[in-house]
């Protein structure tokens, strides 16, 4: 067996980290720890992307790296912390299916999402194509986690650290994105995330409460 | 230059409104806006008549016939939207459904919502597309939750979610697109995801991977067309948001999407020389007539009764892309556009028509006929016209549409034909006791602006008893850039 390079071993250790990180999200209960993880999650795809730059030399993921850095490492956690403490929701009540079932139900994710992602590896021609199948799980994980959560704040994570995959996947495949995309990508992110603090001052002012089951009532006009 | 006065007059609308969207005289600017749209939409569309299909702005933007034809409907449809808004939106803030402030978001992000829209169309880059196609969801978030109702609420999160999620699995399905297509035009190469280039490229693209990024692309851009299963966002969003919003959410945005779905099937079709694609819209198509046909039934809300009928037609349409060939396609297209008109001009008056009876539950409009008689005539003629009764618009292209599949997909037809009667049983037997009978409503404030709804379904029933001949060649150039079958 030959022994691999510095940077792709680097490389694999960020991708294994990842996935550690998308399993450590979807048993976490504790709304805080799960923004911090998210957190910790940009800081890891910020250092793929950096080092993948420095690899390839490719002048456009330094960019990436750095805006993953600003948007996802700093301001993004820093935004959602301070509408945990402004909204004062600390922990998210019990989800649809408990931990160690949500953890065997991720963990047959991760086998389908490698078998998934096959075809894009062997197309690929990159360094990093076998960490494909590590973007599409945690895609997918992240998918899991918004259908079991019942927090709004939990939902936004999981939408996020999904968007964390997808570039993830990008940067894997095909080292990221055009920059005008990657710039569309992150502003709609942005966006999406102050859209979403109006939107949970609203749902707050109305229902005194941020769990999803007050949303619930149009299914009973059908 | 139109094409910048296209995208450039949305934005500086947006930022004007967003300063003075609470004056007075704010609807009045709003509809100003949207009319000098519609000029430049205008100037585009008989550029592209005269001289053929544009690429602009560094091949970033590509017209064609196929969008070209969407960016005069959008633009037109804005207009007109923006015209019924003004009276419509007055009677709102003087029954204290919303505020000053409210209302200065409403018109600005009207504004932007225009200009998302018609981004998503003309752009070449199928990553830009993508952007354009979230911001729309963004944009339109807020509207939703304009009136902050429980309800309102409620539909709000989950139109963000669910084509929150849905727009992820597309933004992954474009970068397996990206994927395949740096084999071909070179990895890092900018060209990469212009569809002009993908599109000169296609028969060389991986069929695998390319297969994979159509189920993502579908899934992802479906759900913003409303196709079921993933519809479950749409009757809510459009009940519980202001009318004006539910008119061009239900007749430009799924038109949109619907239009990034046919664009990313040419590519995948001349990858992969399969059924898959065809048979994956057919089916998802089909699904969605049938489903939202029996569904109608349910509904009390008369918006929510509106709004499964949207998804039926859309599936209509996305039935007939799936066909494809050039007599599907058109009548597609044309589909598209009768669909667009009448169920715009449909919201309007049931807009005015909750307005009077001071709900939007169908058992409590009644006699509408009586109360007045433009808006009674116009909700009866509209619904008839969206059933496909002839001679309007969407009999000629529904019976298009049904012919052909009886020549090339057999064991559709009856079943579409079916679902269009139950459809045709469920609507008809709601509409009908509320435009007659005894009456129960109340006189409003400002009259409302009826101009836009008998605009439209006059041109939805010119558009069933003569199609102009510019018109028709126009339909068919598009119909054969999709191609298929």
């Amino acid at each position: 067996m030959t022994q691999l390079p510095l940077y792709q071993q680097l490389l694999d250790s960020c991708a294994a980290l990842l996935l550690l990180l998308s399993f450590a999200m979807l048993s976490q209960r504790r709304v805080v720890t799960l923004v911090n993880l998210y957190a910790v999650q940009g800081a890891v795809l910020a250092a793929a992307t950096l080092l993948l730059a420095w690899r390839t030399g490719e002048g456009h993921l330094y960019l990436s790296a750095v805006l993953t850095l600003a948007l996802k490492v700093a301001f993004l956690p820093w935004l959602l912390h301070r509408l945990i403490r402004r909204l004062e929701i600390y922990w998210d009540t019990e989800s649809q299916l408990n931990v160690s079932g949500t953890m065997l139900v991720g963990l047959v994710i991760v086998v389908f999402a490698f078998a998934l992602a096959q075809p894009i590896t062997r197309l690929a021609s990159t360094a990093t194509r076998s960490a494909v199948g590590i973007a599409v799980s945690v895609v997918l994980l992240a998918f899991l986690m918004m259908i079991t959560r019942r927090k709004a704040m939990s939902q936004v994570v999981g939408f996020l650290s999904m968007e964390n995959g997808v570039l993830f996947g990008a940067m894997s495949a095909s080292y990221g994105m055009p920059m005008v995309v990657e710039l569309g990508v992150a502003l709609d992110v942005l966006v999406a995330v102050l859209v979403l603090g109006v939107f949970f001052f609203q749902i707050r002012e109305r229902f005194e409460s941020l769990d999803l089951h007050h949303l619930e009532a149009l299914k009973e006009h059908e | 230059m139109a094409l910048l006065l296209l995208l450039v007059l949305p934005v500086l609308g947006a930022a004007v409104l967003g300063v003075v969207g609470a004056a007075r005289r704010a609807p009045e600017i709003n509809a100003a806006f949207s009319l000098a749209t519609f000029l430049a939409a205008c100037v585009l569309t008989a550029g592209v008549i005269r001289h053929g299909s544009l690429l602009l702005g560094a091949e970033q933007f590509f017209i064609d016939p196929f969008n070209v034809f969407l960016v005069a409907l959008t633009a037109f449809v804005g207009l007109t939207t923006a015209l019924f808004s003004r009276p419509y939106m007055r009677v709102e803030l003087e029954h204290g459904r919303l505020t000053a402030g409210r209302l200065r978001l409403y018109h600005s992000m009207y504004q932007l919502f225009m200009f998302t829209m018609l981004l998503a169309l003309t752009t070449n880059n199928m990553g830009l597309m993508w952007v354009a196609m979230e911001g729309a969801t963004l944009s339109t978030v807020l509207l939703v939750t304009l009136y902050r109702t429980p309800g309102s609420l409620e539909a709000g999160w989950k139109y963000f979610i669910l084509c929150g999620v849905g727009i992820a699995q597309a933004l992954f399905g474009t970068i397996l697109l990206y994927v395949a297509a740096g084999k071909v035009l070179g990895a890092q190469g900018m060209t990469a995801l212009l569809w002009t280039h993908l599109d000169a490229v296609k028969g060389q693209l991986e069929p695998t991977v390319l297969a994979l990024a159509f189920v993502f692309l579908l899934i992802g851009y479906g759900t913003k067309v409303g196709l079921v299963p993933l519809h479950s966002w749409l009757p809510d969003a459009h009940a519980e948001g202001p009318t004006p919003i539910s008119a061009v959410l239900s007749g430009l945005l799924l038109n949109v999407a619907l239009y990034a779905v046919v664009r990313s099937k040419v590519l995948v079709e001349g990858s992969l020389h399969s059924e898959l694609p065809s048979m994956m819209l057919m089916g998802f198509g089909l699904l969605s007539v049938v489903l939202a046909s029996l569904l109608l039934w349910r509904q009390r809300d008369i918006k929510r009764l509106f709004a499964y009928s949207s998804i039926e037609h859309m599936g209509i349409a996305t039935f007939a892309f799936g066909m494809g060939g050039p007599i599907a396609n058109f009548a597609a297209l044309l589909h598209m556009t009768v669909h667009s008109l009448t169920k715009s001009s449909i919201f309007f008056t049931a807009g005015h028509a909750a307005q009077k009876a001071g709900t939007q539950l169908m058992e409590r409009i009644r006699g509408l006929i009586t109360l007045s008689p433009t808006v009674g005539w116009g909700l009866m003629l509209g619904s008839l016209a969206i059933l496909g009764v002839p001679p309007f618009g969407v009999f000629t292209s529904e019976f298009l549409i049904l012919t052909t599949a009886m020549r090339t997909q057999p064991w559709a037809a009856p079943i579409l034909l079916a679902a269009l009667a139950v459809a045709f049983a469920g609507i008809f037997s709601k509409v009908q006791p509320m435009v007659f009978g005894e009456t129960s409503g109340r006189r409003l404030a400002h009259p409302p602006a009826l101009l836009p709804v008998f605009a439209h379904l006059a041109l939805v029933l010119l558009l069933g008893l003569y199609i102009p001949p510019y018109l028709a060649d126009w339909y068919r150039a598009a119909a054969h850039l999709i191609g298929g079958p």
